[in-house]
């Protein structure tokens, strides 16, 4: 039962799930830990592959750098939700749409 | 021993699935958030049983101490007085749920009907080894994600100080 | 020979070329040179005749020169002189004439504004007229007759400033052209049949039978067609009477002795190809106009119109002549009339000439030419009266006469062709009445001239006097040729040309379809008696018709005299008894209006249909070619309006409905994008399952 195919699964209901989150989700707040939820899922994928299939650490490296840049993007996109708010005074994402066709 | 670990294995699977789901579909962002931390816990002790000690170790750190973090004082900075928003929270949650389940089949079977190849890893403490390869074969991608971070936090600075200068 | 002949013909040519272009610097405007070279013109043809063509007395007698003129194809076109015994006596009547005629202008002309240009115009038509003479080919005698006709339009209307004269000077010009039209039909025939235009080769084609029948008929009657222009035979005589607006030293040279002439010297020349049924046409158009001028003639009051009635008339005489066949008689009185006709011409211009300046000095504005204002000029003008009265009896036909010998001649022959061919008996009886009422109109003429008393008042007769000697002169010479002897001799008989020169040297010659006739009958005793029988008939019809025209001039000159000298007749009554006639004799039987009515009006509304055709359908081709344009813009015009334009349009529309349909895809809501994202991996996701599947 200690499969890659085990971890794969987990790792996709975590990605389905994140991705849900993104689409449905009004907050932005939320929108964000969906995108949370979905860099888990790689880096889950990664280490995954990396114990089972390849045989070196290249997979956790590619976690490191995964975990890195979720870190850096979570930063700045709350930055960017916390003007948003300022401007809108609201946090729904629907709200935010100037940039229209 | 091998049931124990099998128990304790699904035990976390199930916490971090669940807790996701919870993150996904609770009404209140508060609960959400606290869901994603046990997300996260769970993940980290999945990371424990695919032999990556040190990467268990950084998630918790990184991700509850700093992600988690950050998004709580988010949801808090930009909480209305009635956190509780109006009756449709979500829109449209059955109109994405169909690509989704395709997706998501798709990948499934994708994933039972491949063969994939088997290896056996190094086994150890992966500190090091992790470490040399950051400074030797991933050295260039640590340079840039040093810069990435460097520009991220001068960004998020730039774009925080815009905000309170506006209060001016 | 030839030489000397070319040298006759180009030495007028020369004088004209000289005085036109200098005759106004030239002393006395070169009347001189005019004269000069008429004169040696004169002199160089009676040497022709005196030394060459008398002492050889040959009727074949003739030189001639030619040379290639064109050649084109299997065509030949030769041209050259034909110097015979007709040509030789024409250039003596034409020189004769025009240096008389020459002479004569000096004096009546003086003071004339256009002097040098009248003499210019004298030499051009002299050189026309002896060109057309000396002509050996249809060709040139064609280019001839235009330029006779030419100077004949140029002379009659010389008084331009008159509309009547310049009027004149054109319709003499057009009716000529309507016989021209037919004389080159019949060019024409005789080229494409002969394949020649000289003349005796066309003798000798016709007689060798190339040409025959009904198109030879059809030639004959079609030249004839250019002499009923030229000489003024009916219908196309209108232009002559009216051609005497021109000065009278004009109508005495071309109009009475030279150019109206060459129509008869033409049929002359060709008398040999002549059919019966060409020569009876000839003959009957000739006969019916000298009787139907010669009505017309008896009612005129103008003392030119008269006359010129009367050429018509005698020249109707010579085409009858030449009709039934009597060639030498045609050619005969062409020769006499020219003399006694000039005379009488030239004296009408004495005596007007004298009345106009009679009348001028008492300030009348009366015509001086009509005979009404005039009389007993013959005290006034005793040398115009006597030449007068001498020309005068030699066109009526009195014995001891040239005028007596040559239409005795004509009426013997035209009575010897009736009793040949008893159904063409009116032939003489129009040649008689005719010479009857030619008496009659000539003696009325004379009388109301010079007989009787002065009618304008005795102011006026003081003031007339007698021409100047240069114009006397001329009439005395041709009065002297009026007489019977000079065509006589040696034989001088007063009764027949028969024995004279003349006859000699003219004989008649034998038509080809005669010669085809008489070859078939040529043997035989029959042949003899007929022969015989032919020149008895001639015999007897020739006494007869010498007693019967001595009877006829004697009666018109009777009457004329009880009317106009014994005054026992009264023309006036007789003016109304004979009513419409009279009418009709006196407007020239309507001819005119007629032709105004018909010809004229039919031109005239041919080039209004024109000018309508012009106006209407080629400018309206026109202005409808503009409205097609403009018609055309206007569609281009929509065309690019809606269609062009339309397209831009259609384009601008279509990117802006494709804009705003795509425009619903991008509501600005991220979530939305992920989830169109999320479709189109999907997609790709399946995609590679199923590929990888298979």
């Amino acid at each position: 039962m200690h499969s890659l195919t085990v971890y794969l699964c987990i790792s996709l209901a975590l990605f389905v799930l994140g991705l849900l989150a993104m689409m449905t989700r009004k907050n932005a707040i939320s929108v964000l830990m969906g995108i949370e939820l979905i860099l888990n899922s790689a880096g889950l994928n990664f280490v995954a592959f990396s114990r089972f299939a390849t045989g070196n650490l290249d997979g956790q490296g590619a976690a490191v750098f995964v975990i890195i840049v979720a870190a850096a993007e979570a930063a700045v996109a709350l930055a960017v939700f916390l003007n948003l708010y300022r401007l809108k005074a609201t946090t729904e994402v629907d709200k935010a749409s100037e940039l229209r066709g | 021993m091998e049931t124990l670990s099998h128990i304790v294995f699904w035990f976390f699977a199930v916490l971090t699935v669940g807790s996701a789901v919870v993150v996904v579909f609770h009404r209140r962002i508060i609960y959400s958030a606290f869901a994603l931390l046990f997300t996260f816990f769970g993940v980290a002790a999945l990371y424990v049983f695919l032999a990556a000690d040190f990467l268990a170790a950084s998630q918790v750190l990184i991700y509850v101490g700093g992600i988690l973090t950050l998004i709580i004082f988010g949801v808090f900075l930009t909480a209305k007085i009635t956190t509780l928003d109006i009756p449709q929270q979500t829109h449209q949650r059955y109109v994405a749920l169909i690509p989704l389940v395709f997706l998501g089949a798709g990948l499934f079977v994708l994933f039972l009907t491949t063969p994939w190849t088997h290896s056996q890893p190094p086994g150890g403490p992966t500190t090091a080894a992790l470490g040399r390869l950051l400074l030797t074969r991933y050295l260039v991608p640590f340079e840039l994600a040093s810069i990435l971070l460097l520009a991220a936090l001068v960004g998020a600075m730039r774009l925080a100080r815009y905000y309170r200068s506006r209060e001016d | 020979m030839i030489g000397l002949s070319l040298y006759i013909l180009l030495a007028p040519l020369a004088a004209f070329l000289i005085t036109i272009f200098f005759g106004k610097r030239l002393p006395r405007g070169g009347d001189w040179i005019s004269l000069a070279a008429i004169w040696s013109g004169l002199a160089a043809s009676l040497y022709l005749l005196f030394a060459h063509v008398l002492p050889s007395y040959d009727p074949a007698f003739g030189e001639t020169l030619r040379f290639d003129w064109l050649k084109w194809g299997n065509y030949r076109l030769t041209v050259g002189i034909n110097l015979d015994n007709m040509a030789v006596v024409m250039l003596v009547v034409v020189t004769l004439v025009s240096a008389v005629v020459h002479l004569y202008s000096v004096g009546y002309m003086r003071g004339d504004k256009r002097y040098s240009l009248f003499f210019s115009y004298l030499s051009f038509f002299s050189f026309s007229m002896l060109g057309l003479v000396l002509a050996d080919n249809l060709f040139v005698i064609y280019a001839f007759w235009e330029l006779v006709g030419l100077s004949s339009y140029l002379l009659i209307g010389f008084w331009y400033e008159k509309d009547s004269a310049s009027d004149a000077a054109k319709k003499a010009f057009v009716v000529n052209r309507v016989g021209d039209a037919g004389m080159l039909i019949g060019i024409l025939i005789v080229f494409t049949a002969l394949g020649t235009l000289n003349l005796h080769d066309i003798a000798a084609g016709v007689a060798a039978g190339q040409l025959s029948g009904g198109l030879l008929t059809a030639a004959g009657i079609c030249l004839f067609l250019g002499a009923v222009g030229k000489s003024a035979q009916f219908p196309l005589h209108v232009w002559l009477p009216d051609a005497m607006e021109g000065p009278t030293p004009v109508s005495a040279l071309i109009h009475a002795a030279t150019m109206v002439a060459a129509g008869v010297y033409l049929m002359a020349r060709l008398f040999v190809i002549l059919t019966f049924d060409a020569s009876l046409v000839i003959a009957y158009v000739g006969a019916f106009t000298a009787i139907f001028s010669a009505t017309i003639a008896v009612a005129q009051n103008d003392i030119k119109r008269v006359l010129a009635y009367s050429t018509c008339s005698q020249l109707g005489y010579m085409m009858m002549a030449l009709g039934v066949g009597s060639y030498q008689a045609g050619f005969f009185h062409l020769v006499t009339h020219a003399m006694f006709k000039a005379a009488l011409f030239l004296g009408s211009g004495s005596v007007i000439h004298a009345m106009h300046h009679a009348l001028h000095h008492v300030h009348s504005e009366a015509d001086p030419q009509d005979m009404r204002n005039m009389g007993g000029l013959r005290r006034k003008l005793p040398l115009t009266f006597a030449t007068f009265l001498i020309a005068t009896i030699a066109l009526a036909g009195v014995p001891f006469t040239s005028g007596f010998l040559s239409k005795d001649a004509i009426l013997g022959g035209t009575l010897a062709f009736a009793m040949e061919h008893p159904a063409h008996w009116i032939l003489p009886v129009f040649g008689f009445a005719a010479a009857a009422l030619t008496a009659f109109y000539m003696f009325r003429l004379v009388y109301l001239t010079f007989a009787g008393t002065f009618r304008m008042g005795h102011e006026a007769e003081h003031h007339l006097h007698e021409s100047p000697k240069v114009m006397t002169v001329p009439l005395v010479i041709l009065a002297v040729l009026c007489f019977f002897a000079f065509y006589s001799l040696p034989a001088l008989n007063p009764t027949t040309p028969a024995g004279g020169w003349f006859a000699q040297l003219f004989p008649n010659p034998p038509r080809a379809y005669e010669a085809i006739t008489a070859a078939a009958a040529a043997h035989g005793e029959h042949a003899a008696v007929e022969r015989e029988a032919t020149v008895h008939i001639h015999r007897v019809a020739h006494n007869a018709a010498m007693g019967i025209s001595i009877l006829v001039a004697g009666l018109g000159i009777l009457i004329a005299t009880l009317a106009y000298y014994w005054k026992r007749l009264s023309p006036a009554l007789w003016q109304r008894r004979l009513g419409i006639v009279y009418r009709g004799m006196y407007r020239k039987w309507w001819i005119d209006e007629v032709y105004d009515a018909t010809a004229v009006s039919g031109s005239l509304l041919l080039s209004r249909i024109f000018a309508w055709f012009d106006l209407a359908v080629i400018d309206g081709i026109v202005n409808g070619t503009a409205w097609l344009t403009r018609s055309y813009a206007s569609v281009e015009g929509w065309f690019d309006l809606r269609v062009v334009d339309g397209l831009v349009n259609l384009t601008a529309w279509v990117v802006g409905t494709w804009g705003k349909f795509v425009r619903i895809f991008q509501g600005g809501q991220v979530q939305r994008y992920i989830f169109y994202t999320l479709i189109v991996v999907g997609l790709l996701v399946l995609l590679s399952v199923f590929q990888g599947m298979s």
